[in-house]
């Protein structure tokens, strides 16, 4: 039921000084439709969602709401116009209540003093819409992130909001979750709500939205009707090129093993994983597939000494090993390129060429300096070979993409000549064209290199692609394992569900 | 335009623009401020009178840099000074004659150690017992001059052994104060550290991200351990100019507030409190500046009570000049006038 225009935007032009990162984009959303944004990274996607609600100000073209023009100036403003934003990390306060963060700022008084009465009992209300039933008057960090993002979106609901930004709302939702999310969604939509939706995942948003936008450079390519769109038009529009590339890219059918590197028995910490098992040979690629918090970064966080194990034995060329610390792992030719990468991967502040040396000069040691033109033959080779795009390997790494920044620490990882490496969700949040570069890499370093690859996605097409064995976990225990033919989408996903 | 920009933008450009502001300052309101007299081939002067006060300062903030690089702060300095004076001159002993009980060099690096010992109680309370870095090092702070004060036995220790007062002072046919010359040296080794090994890199990135620091295979615990023991060992020596210079040692005057000014002279040098990023040589500067800032009020008549307002209108002007939120109300308001002018 898309009704009549609620929200125009004309014309909208933004620069930073050297970019353009909007020009003469237009974008329209209706009453009750749920609208993709889509784009690559560096699109424009969330210049633009920044330029609507008032964290830029525009340097070009018009907001038309309800057929008023606005030009809110902050995130505030853009609230007391009715658009709502509930952004990719859940920006609400972990130490206070549910109810306290859902009404924080505006809360209901009575006398002078907080009716907290009022407030619990609206939170629980409010909740109730959202087919939420949990207790409010407790802290927010004892609730799942899904629970949390759908808390910021009753937030953000609450407000009398007529236009909901939902940015990269289930990049870190299993897919429960993100089913219960998008009935929220729905239900939202039927409200009459315009919805703006902003995902990676294309099933998500062929499931959930109505029309999508598509962004290239900063340029708008045009407004679609998502049903009338084939996914492979879509991701053309979007990349800009034909698409014989991806789908030509076939699977890894590497068949034979190399001699054994590493062996895992019985490997079990609480809370992370139970005898967990593995056996890994040289040049392969081995998928942990599973939802998320099946165990599947615990596992390979055990692997590589960020968390030790209580029980089991991890071999090493035939001799047992134990990691203390990354650094360990790091002598043993481990290498693990984390799931998180703006916590646990990057250093922001630091330059491209120290991001990428890095490892290798903590492997070293801080004494043994690595000279400044090794480090920036070292920068330049991998910056070349992995093509990732920086004006200058003095770049601060924090003024990169997600892509090109997820480049820069395999990078760094690369430099370190492992003999395993872990690669923890290396594709999320990172553009369909990196995607299959990332991809291709990975096979390449096995077959070429012999190098053991540990793959962990929650993208099933990409594991089975890639992967020449998968080990499937389910509630921190392995419960199987597939290779060969038994690697097709509809057998990992029956596994993972545990219908084997 | 874009040049300016630059220049302005550039992280020496405060210290800098503040020390030749006092320069040209004091170029007219004190005469003689630049003269420079040979006497006995040693020179004397108002320049040389701030370089030896400075290079106290100096060699603190060095240390004080790397410890705010990790994103802490170590605020026992001014009183591991007076610790390290008290252990100095107790070992060198107060003998009227003028005779020590020691070898000078011996005593001086025991002090130093002694000092660098305060620094891995500081480094451990910090780096392996995770309290922060302002309340771990606010314990020595606090009972460092009655440390101090229990190695003299509740007094002054005034040293009559000549050569001790060469630390602070000029050794005789020397054309500049000693401290110049040891702070030159501290200089040196910082720069020999940060050109010929990884520190710096590794500091810096603690102080930005020690989660990924941890992952990425760096031993964020020892390194910040380290600069801790460093500060304490900067502390140290500076502490020995100190006491040379009054040729005493002085538990409860000694280095008092010389944090506070170690601290600010980083902050002038463009180094974030917040850690990461750091700059030796802005520290360096920001400390001269300090230093000539003293030297110029009190030239100027103003009493040692009055001297800290000043320094407060000083350390205002510094944060509002890093103010991300002041410099978007000066551009907003040079953008109104730009387009008003249009």
């Amino acid at each position: 039921m898309t009704g009549q225009v609620l929200l125009t935007m004309r014309g909208i032009s933004k620069y930073f000084p050297g970019v353009r990162a909007l020009e003469n984009v237009d974008f329209t959303l209706r009453a009750g439709e749920v609208h993709a944004l889509m784009g690559e990274n560096g699109a424009g996607k969330s210049t633009l969602i920044k330029v609507l609600t008032g964290v830029y100000p525009k340097d070009g073209g018009e907001i038309l709401m309800d057929g008023k023009s606005i030009s809110p100036s902050s995130p505030l403003e853009a609230q007391k116009c009715n658009i709502s934003t509930v952004y990719q990390e859940v920006n609400l306060c972990p130490n206070l209540t549910v109810a306290e963060n859902i009404f924080i700022g505006r809360e209901p008084r009575k006398a002078g003093r907080i009716d907290w009465k009022t407030i619990n009992r609206r939170a629980a209300e409010l909740l109730k819409q959202l087919n939420l039933e949990i207790d409010v008057t407790k802290t927010l960090d004892n609730y799942s992130v899904a629970v949390q993002q759908m808390i910021a979106i009753a937030r953000a609901v609450d407000v009398d909001a007529k236009v909901l930004i939902l940015d990269e709302p289930t990049s870190s939702l299993d897919e429960n979750e993100t089913s219960r999310l998008f009935d929220v969604v729905r239900g939202l939509k039927k409200q009459g709500l315009g919805v703006v939706f902003v995902s990676h995942f294309l099933d998500q948003i062929y499931e959930l939205c109505d029309r999508v936008t598509v962004l290239r450079n900063g340029e708008l390519v045009g407004a679609y009707e998502i049903e009338k769109l084939p996914r492979v038009e879509l991701i053309s529009k979007m990349i800009g090129k034909e698409l014989g590339d991806i789908q030509s890219m076939g699977k890894n059918d590497a068949a034979e093993r190399g001699e054994v590197l590493i062996e895992a028995k019985g490997l079990t910490a609480f809370g992370r994983i139970k005898d967990f098992d593995l056996t890994v040979h040289k040049g392969e690629v081995i998928g942990f597939a599973g939802l998320l918090g099946s165990g599947r970064t615990e596992t390979a966080e055990l692997l590589f000494g960020v968390a030790k194990p209580e029980k089991g034995t991890l071999k090493l060329g035939g001799s047992e090993i134990r990691f203390a610390t990354p650094l360990d792992a790091m002598h043993h030719k481990i290498a693990f390129c984390p799931e998180d990468r703006k916590v646990q991967g990057i250093i922001g502040d630091l330059t491209v060429r120290e991001n990428i040396i890095i490892g290798l000069q903590a492997k070293n040691g801080m004494w043994s300096h690595i000279p400044m033109k090794e480090q920036e033959r070292i920068a330049e080779e991998y910056i070349k070979l992995l093509q990732i795009k920086v004006s200058s390997p003095e770049q601060l790494i924090k003024n990169l993409s997600g892509g090109n920044q997820q480049k820069a620490i395999i990078a760094r990882w690369l430099v370190t000549e492992p003999n395993l490496l872990i690669l923890d969700e290396p594709t999320r949040g990172i553009d369909i064209g990196t995607k299959t570069e990332i991809q291709k890499m990975v096979i390449r370093l096995a077959r070429e290199k012999q190098m053991a690859i540990i793959f962990i996605s929650s993208e099933i097409d990409e594991m089975t692609r890639t992967c020449t064995r998968l080990a499937v976990l389910r509630d921190r225990k392995k419960v199987t394992e597939l290779s060969g033919d038994e690697i097709y989408p509809d057998r990992v996903m029956a596994a993972i569900a545990g219908g084997v | 335009m874009n040049q300016i920009k630059k220049m302005t933008s550039h992280h020496l450009f405060l210290p800098v623009f503040a020390l030749v502001l006092l320069l040209i300052f004091n170029a007219f309101a004190t005469p003689g401020f630049f003269s420079i007299q040979i006497q006995n081939g040693q020179l004397f002067g108002r320049i040389i009178d701030i370089l030896n006060r400075a290079s106290i300062l100096v060699i603190l903030s060095m240390g004080m840099t790397f410890v705010i690089a990790t994103g802490g702060i170590d605020i026992s300095q001014g009183s591991v000074i007076a610790i390290s004076g008290a252990v100095c001159c107790s070992l060198i002993g107060g003998a009227g004659d003028g005779t020590t009980q020691m070898p000078l060099l011996l005593a001086c690096v025991i002090a130093v150690i002694v000092c660098g010992i305060c620094g891995v109680w500081n480094g451990f309370l910090v780096s392996k017992l995770k309290i922060q870095p302002m309340v771990a090092t606010l314990i020595l702070m606090t009972a460092g001059r009655g440390i101090a004060m229990l190695i003299t036995k509740g007094q002054n220790i005034t040293v009559y052994y000549k050569p001790f007062t060469y630390i602070g002072n000029t050794i005789p046919g020397s054309p500049l104060p000693t401290t110049i010359f040891i702070a030159a040296a501290m200089v040196v080794l910082v720069v020999l550290i940060q050109k010929k090994t990884s520190v710096g890199m590794f500091v810096q990135a603690v102080g930005i991200n020690a989660e990924a620091s941890h992952r990425t295979g760096l031993k964020v615990t020892s390194i910040i351990f380290m600069v801790y023991v460093f500060s304490g060992m900067c502390a140290g020596i500076a502490g020995l100019m100190e006491s040379s210079m009054i040729a005493a040692a002085d538990p409860n005057n000694a280095g008092l507030n010389m944090e506070l000014d170690a601290i600010l002279a980083v902050a002038l040098g463009g180094t974030l409190l917040t850690g990461g990023k750091f700059y030796i040589g802005g520290s360096i500067i920001g400390a001269i500046t300090i230093q000539t800032l003293t030297t110029t009020l009190y030239a100027l008549g103003v009493s040692s009570e009055q001297l800290p307002v000043c320094k407060a209108i000083v350390v205002i002007l510094i944060c509002l000049l890093q103010s991300e939120q002041f410099k978007k109300m000066f551009a907003g308001k040079a953008e109104k006038k730009a387009v008003t002018q249009i």
